[in-house]
């Protein structure tokens, strides 16, 4: 079953057209990966699939329903209110930069919203809470604020707390790009195990090995198009003259 | 006149002088938040209204605002305004301070960073959690020095409801020491003002303490 399909997704900033007629989907419990140079689009195609910004054209589908489509005149239209509020509560998305709230301890910061914004049931929740924070090897850390903790610790807590919510899947834009490499591997250790438990995700991330042992596919972006979308041993080892010079980039970087 | 009798007047005057402090404090605080939502609208018409309203009140006198609000009701409708003074005064004050508070919140709130909104967009909350949860309570920890200068400025103001003949403290001591030829009611004043501050500022610093348990 199909969690996220989006189709021929166009998204511009004033002149500049940044996604150019995209289409994709993921599966229940795949692992698609997204890799390019930076400034191709790939954290605008999160963006949008998790409405942070609107769509110019295109539909975005969460399992079987439409987000966004556009009408015969060209219009974008959105779900909204609870149709919306459904949708919504299928994702969940970890930054870059963490965007922890600083002023709520780390139980809060995961707990808060599945009580107020989910209504749920207050022990279930933060028993929840506790098991996600245990596997995150922060259990100790429960009442700390965000601003005690290294890169890698508020990462984590980020990632159990979109976790909290229960998302149908989960999407990382370089949720390791603002860590030192030794944190990054706490980082990369938390998906891999998420994976193990065939959590549906979409990551967006310069770490190419990372990528190829992780991912069921990866598309290779570059200026707002889809070069090439394939397994990642076929990625790899591809022919396409732009996958290879971008791949060979990274190689050469170490 | 005793010095008891004195100091019975002067704390008269000190009484009314908090008064007028707290009551523009109570209003002009959520007052100003409300402007501030204003200044920041979408809706053009609202916002330069909102702009107009605080560059005149804080471009032009204070003692002539208080002025201007106490012989309004009397000039525009003949209304008999000796009963008004007070709430004139507190008027004056609040719509005076809620145009400074405005903007000391609007720029509380342009400074959070994007990423706090967008994170509560994901996790579900409503506009109106977001900004009562996440937001707001952010931005009064950036904000609490500067609402305390204007707090602190205010304590001083109040002494400005003589031009209105109020008889808060600054009133009653000019009268004193015009009838009773005496230097004491400046200094009691002067003693009273500063301690008042004083506490003023050690409460505000009790704030920041608190909440200074997150960066
Ligand atoms: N809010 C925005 N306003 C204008 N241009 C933007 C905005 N966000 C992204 N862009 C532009 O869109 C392009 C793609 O950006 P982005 O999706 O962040 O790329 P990537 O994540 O692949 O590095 C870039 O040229 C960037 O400058
Ligand atoms: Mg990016």
């Amino acid at each position: 079953m199909k969690i996220l399909e989006m189709n021929h997704i166009h998204k511009s900033f004033g002149e500049l057209e940044v996604i150019k007629d995209i289409s994709l989907s993921v599966a229940e419990g795949e692992i698609l990966s997204i890799i390019g140079p930076s400034g191709s689009g790939k954290s605008t195609i999160l963006r949008c699939a998790t409405m942070l910004e609107t769509i110019n054209g295109g539909e975005i589908i969460y399992m079987g329903e439409k987000a966004a489509y556009t009408d015969n005149n060209g219009n974008v239209i959105y779900a909204k209110g609870d149709k919306a509020k459904k949708i919504n509560s299928n994702f969940g998305l970890v930054f870059q930069n963490f965007n922890l709230f600083p002023h709520y301890s780390v139980m809060k910061n995961i707990t808060d919203a599945p009580i107020h914004v989910q209504k749920r049931d207050k022990t279930e929740v933060f028993n929840q809470a506790r098991e996600l924070l245990e596997k995150m090897g922060l259990l100790d850390k429960a009442d700390y604020y965000p601003c005690q903790l290294s890169g890698g610790q508020q990462q984590r807590v980020s990632i159990a707390r979109a976790l909290c919510m229960n998302p149908k899947i989960l999407f990382f834009d370089e949720p390791t790009s603002a860590l030192d490499p030794e944190l990054t591997l706490e980082i990369l250790k938390v998906i891999r195990d998420l994976a193990k438990e065939h959590m549906t995700m979409v990551i967006v991330t310069h770490e190419m090995n990372f990528a190829r042992e992780v991912s069921n596919r990866i598309i290779f972006m570059e200026k707002g198009v889809i070069v090439e979308e394939t397994t990642p041993d076929k990625m790899f080892n591809s022919d396409n003259e732009r996958t290879k010079a971008f791949l060979g980039k990274y190689h050469n970087m170490g | 006149m005793s010095f008891s009798t004195m100091l019975m007047q002067l704390s008269s005057g000190m009484v009314k002088s908090m008064g007028i402090f707290f009551w523009t404090i109570i209003l002009s605080l959520p007052l100003g938040l409300f402007v501030s939502f204003g200044r920041m609208s979408k809706n053009p018409a609202l916002k330069n209204i909102v702009k107009v309203y605080i560059s005149v009140m804080r471009g032009t006198p204070l003692m002539l605002q208080l002025m201007i609000v106490y012989y309004c009701p009397f000039l525009l409708f003949g209304m008999n305004i000796r009963t008004f003074r007070f709430p004139a005064i507190i008027i004056g004050f609040t719509i005076n301070y809620a145009a400074y508070f405005a903007e000391i919140f609007r720029s509380g709130i342009e400074s959070m960073p994007v990423g706090q909104y967008e994170a509560a967009k994901l996790l579900g909350y409503s506009k109106g959690q977001t900004f009562i949860k996440i937001i707001l309570p952010q931005v009064i920890k950036r904000i609490l020095p500067s609402i305390t200068n204007e707090v602190i400025t205010l304590v001083k103001d109040t002494s400005l409801a003589f031009s209105l003949a109020y008889m808060e403290m600054f009133t009653v001591a000019k009268q004193i020491v015009a009838k009773e030829s005496t230097f004491t009611p400046f200094i009691v004043a002067a003693i009273f003002y500063y301690v008042f501050n004083f506490v003023v500022a050690a409460v505000m610093e009790h704030f920041e303490k608190k909440l200074s348990y997150y960066r």
